[in-house]
């Protein structure tokens, strides 16, 4: 009898752990939202810091293996442009068109908006 | 002796039920569309607050990329609109679909709406809370795809019944990033972000393509 209550609460225990099962994120989010949000909040903030966190994240998330999320990189080359900086920045827009091949159609619309400016 | 293994399957049953979601909301229009990649609009403000719509914008891209969705960059996509002259909500979420197809190629734009945003001082506590509601749009034919609301409110930290599963979650992730940002409504703008733009949200959007959740076809 005793048996049977066990196995009943391993069973249970099971389940219950079946409910709260949460699986590993798909991306690492260190820097990218806060990013964003600084870059929202005022267009004073300081660029080259925050392309210095941005940068950082990347290399951390290479080092641990873990994706870098959906439009960081493109984010960053909006920041590298913004400071003057057009090669890195297009090397940025072409990262995010490989690692995310769904963004091809935007990437390609912004690269051919920055050729045609004067 | 008979009683307890009774029990016990009663006991089982009705954790099963508690995993269970009742009621599945209509999701054919959705199933049918396949979207992979979501343009997040810069959110409509019903609220008092002007900071309400950037601060939820820039906590969208979690909830839907963590769903396996490939998410514009919010920032890069504001910029676009605002080089083309376009800087209020309102109008932007008035453009014709073609021209959002034409500028971005998303599959799906995500249309928000922020009712509630801030804190109202009562007279024993403050409630800091964030509600808004979302619409999905297939940008290729303009039907609606999915469409939900969610709030939040700092009222509710400490009880964890409250979000479930999903309020679980978000409570680690303000933890997280409570000590980097002092501004409350915004963290609360995270959680109601994470509600209403997850998969793992009672009646949310579907798993995308990117996530071990997704079911093809």
């Amino acid at each position: 009898m005793n048996k049977i209550k066990f196995t009943g609460l391993l069973l249970l225990a099971g389940v219950a752990a079946g409910c709260v099962h949460t699986p590993p994120s798909l991306y690492q989010w260190d820097a990218y939202q806060p990013s964003v949000y600084t870059h929202f909040q005022a267009d004073t903030a300081n660029l080259a810091q925050q392309i210095d966190l941005l940068e950082q994240a990347i290399d951390k998330a290479a080092a641990t293996g873990v994706s870098v999320p959906p439009g960081m990189h493109a984010h960053l080359g909006m920041l590298y442009y913004n400071t003057g900086r057009e090669p890195d920045a297009l090397a940025q827009f072409a990262l995010e068109k490989s690692l995310f091949p769904e963004s091809s159609h935007f990437m390609d619309y912004i690269l051919k908006a920055q050729k045609d400016m004067p | 002796m008979m009683r307890s293994p009774i029990l016990l399957l009663i006991g089982l049953v009705s954790l099963l039920a508690g995993c269970a979601t009742p009621t599945p909301y209509d999701y054919s229009a959705f199933r049918e569309s396949k979207p992979r990649s979501i343009v997040v609009l810069p959110p409509v403000n019903r609220s008092l607050d002007v900071k309400a719509s950037y601060s939820f914008l820039s906590q969208v891209t979690y909830p839907l990329a963590e769903s396996g969705y490939y998410v514009l960059p919010v920032a890069v996509v504001d910029e676009t609109f605002r080089e083309n002259g376009l800087v209020n909500p309102e109008d932007i979420h008035g453009l014709p679909l073609d021209k959002l197809n034409e500028v971005f190629g998303a599959d799906a734009a995500m249309y928000i709406t922020i009712t509630q945003y801030g804190t109202s001082y009562q007279l024993l506590a403050s409630d800091t809370r964030v509600t808004a509601e979302a619409s999905l749009v297939d940008t290729r034919n303009g039907q609606l795809l999915w469409k939900g609301a969610a709030t939040a409110s700092s009222t509710e930290q400490n009880s964890s019944s409250n979000g479930g599963l999903v309020g679980l979650l978000v409570q680690a992730l303000v933890e997280q990033i409570a000590n980097t940002i002092s501004d409350r409504s915004h963290q609360i703008a995270g959680i109601t972000s994470n509600r209403l733009l997850s998969d793992r949200a009672f009646n949310g959007i579907l798993p995308g393509p990117r996530s071990p959740r997704y079911v093809g076809q």
